[in-house]
């Protein structure tokens, strides 16, 4: 069996170094215990996948990275989430700025109501005073980095709702990379995409690892398994066991890790 | 034939019943106001509109005044109440605690329910002299010689007037407009607002340039709502509005009239004849004022729409 270059890079190479680290993270919903005790480290430049049955707590973790827990009231986090060693949770940032830093994907498109050339203008002009060039610029950039300009550079001035599924996706990346962030999540990207969108959306995340850390939560097993580099499985709240993908899809260490893998459970 | 289709066929004919009835309705009313005024409108044509002056003992007509009092007082309703409702909506919606969002929206539905001639009441009797009092009188002594503004204030301080009647309908128009925004703003899609969130906007970017631009046509629909009511409302205006037929002065609080104010007051003693057409022509106005807005409207939420992009 040939192996992508790609994949064995990620062997022979040093460990990369961490971008995100998560230390005794522990998460509630009102009374309810979501996640417990959560630690991992999430490496930079590199795809690390979630995975588990719905109601695991994968989307949870992801909302606890950016803090967008706290727009609810019920909602806390206690622990660490150490973005390159800073705790975002007790961070005196202003939380604008912290999730600026990390760029957030959801399971649906979410076009804003506004022109494709705003959508993405939105973000930046939040942080950055560019200049009208500057700004087209940039939003070329945001768009050919995800693999959209080709198909909407005639329309730019065109309702962002007015795209297909898989291109207000596309468009819903573009503005998040127009933010230049450091860590980019993406809460099952691919779940409302046909297979050909989804097809789009994963040479994507390829292409994107070489400049951002990436976070996919999936429930596609296949996809985790030809996306990421790292793969973490949950169960009802724990991290039952965090590897390399290849490993965790050949030769997991954990029964249940296996279990759900081979579709015995799940 | 299945008993089911006979009911649905039915129930078809009933559904289209009604909507032709509602449509019958609203043509009868336009026709029999067209041939209630229509001695006034033979007399005076479109010049009623601009023609100053009501003495029904001359028979002498023209609804500048009340046309102008109708326009004057709803405009600084919604000059207030837009903004108040938008701080009301968005407070409750985004920014109240869980446990004072219910209690204070009722509290602004309640506002609805307030009898208008309890409003009226209220107005001249509590209002009106506060205002005359701790706003106009301190204003006179403040901007007095001014050319301008100096005549916006002048006037007796009884605090009836343009500006009491305006500010009484904002506070009656309010419930309307903020439960409205309130209910458009709860239906946006919460992962939208989080797709700005993790932007990084803030709570005030996020309501202002996603939630307001998402829920326009609502938000729009809820102050037209408003508008219709203020320039509809006739008790509480009758009060406090001084129902004089001036305008010599262009103050704010000096006693004024509106269409339905003095539609009340005159219409039961009118006699047959070009007073009565006279006021039944004032009717038709406002009936097609409110028309004229409604259609205004729509244009504009067209050319917000097409400002957007145009949808696919």
């Amino acid at each position: 069996m040939i192996l992508p270059n790609i994949m064995l890079d990620t062997q022979t190479n040093a460990p990369p170094p961490v971008k995100m680290s998560v230390c005794n993270l522990d998460f509630y919903y009102g009374k309810f215990h979501a996640l417990k005790n959560i630690n991992l480290d999430i490496p930079a430049n590199r795809v690390t996948a979630f995975i588990g049955p719905s109601g695991c707590g994968k989307s949870t973790l992801l909302r606890a990275f950016n803090r967008m827990y706290e727009l609810y009231p019920d909602q806390r986090a206690t622990g660490e989430i150490l973005l390159d060693g800073e705790n975002l949770l007790t961070s005196k940032q202003d939380v604008a700025l912290i999730r600026a830093r990390i760029g957030m994907v959801f399971q649906k498109p979410t076009p804003f109501p506004m022109s494709i050339f705003d959508n993405i203008a939105f973000g930046v002009k939040l942080f950055e005073n560019l200049s009208q060039i500057d700004l087209e610029e940039r939003v070329e950039w945001a768009l050919k980095k995800a693999a959209l300009w080709d198909e909407i550079k005639d329309k730019l001035s065109q309702s962002g709702a007015s795209l297909s599924g898989g291109q207000q996706q596309r468009l819903c990346i573009a503005r998040c990379i127009a933010i230049r962030p450091e860590l980019l999540l993406l809460d099952e990207p691919c779940s409302a995409l046909d297979p050909i969108s989804t097809a789009r959306i994963e040479e994507l995340i390829a292409e994107l690892k070489k400049d951002y850390t990436v976070v996919i939560v999936t429930h596609n097993m296949q996809q985790a398994a030809r996306v990421s580099d790292h793969t973490a499985y949950m169960y009802l709240g724990d991290l039952v066991e965090f590897g390399e993908t290849e490993q965790m899809f050949f030769k997991p260490n954990r029964r249940e890790t296996e279990d759900y893998i081979t579709g015995r459970f799940g | 034939m299945r008993s089911g289709t006979v009911s649905d066929l039915l129930f078809g004919a009933v559904a289209r019943g009604a909507a032709l009835l509602t449509l019958a309705l609203l043509l009868g009313i336009i026709l029999s106001l067209i041939i209630g005024a229509w001695p006034a409108i033979e007399r005076y044509g479109l010049g009623f509109l601009t023609h100053n002056a009501w003495d029904p003992v001359q028979e002498d007509f023209g609804g500048m005044v009340m046309i102008y009092g109708t326009l004057a007082t709803s405009g600084i309703a919604l000059l207030i109440a837009v903004p108040v409702s938008f701080g009301i909506a968005l407070f409750l919606t985004e920014l109240a605690p869980a446990w004072l969002k219910r209690p204070l929206g009722t509290a602004v539905e309640l506002l609805a329910a307030v009898p208008s001639i309890v409003y009226g009441m209220w107005g001249l009797m509590v209002f009106g002299p506060v205002l005359a009092r701790y706003v106009q009188q301190p204003l006179q002594a403040w901007l007095g010689g001014t050319p301008v503004f100096g005549a916006l204030v002048s006037g007796p301080p009884v605090g009836i007037g343009i500006l009491s009647a305006g500010i009484i309908l904002s506070i009656m128009i309010i419930p309307f407009i903020a439960s409205v925004m309130r209910d458009v703003f709860e239906v946006t899609p919460p992962l939208l607002k989080e797709s700005a969130y993790g932007l990084g906007a803030t709570t005030w970017e996020v309501i202002w340039k996603i939630v307001l631009p998402y829920t326009r046509a609502g938000v729009l629909g809820g102050i037209m709502l408003g508008l219709g009511r203020a320039l509809g409302e006739t008790m509480a205006v009758t009060f406090v509005i001084g129902n004089m037929n001036q305008l010599r002065s262009s103050s704010l609080f000096e006693a004024a009239n509106s269409i339905t104010s003095a539609l009340a007051n005159e219409f039961a003693e009118a006699a047959p004849g070009m007073h009565q057409a006279a006021l039944i022509y004032l009717g038709l106005i406002l009936f097609l004022i409110t028309f004229v807005v409604l259609v205004f409207s729509r244009l504009l939420l067209l050319r917000l729409q097409k400002n957007e992009g145009k949808r696919a």
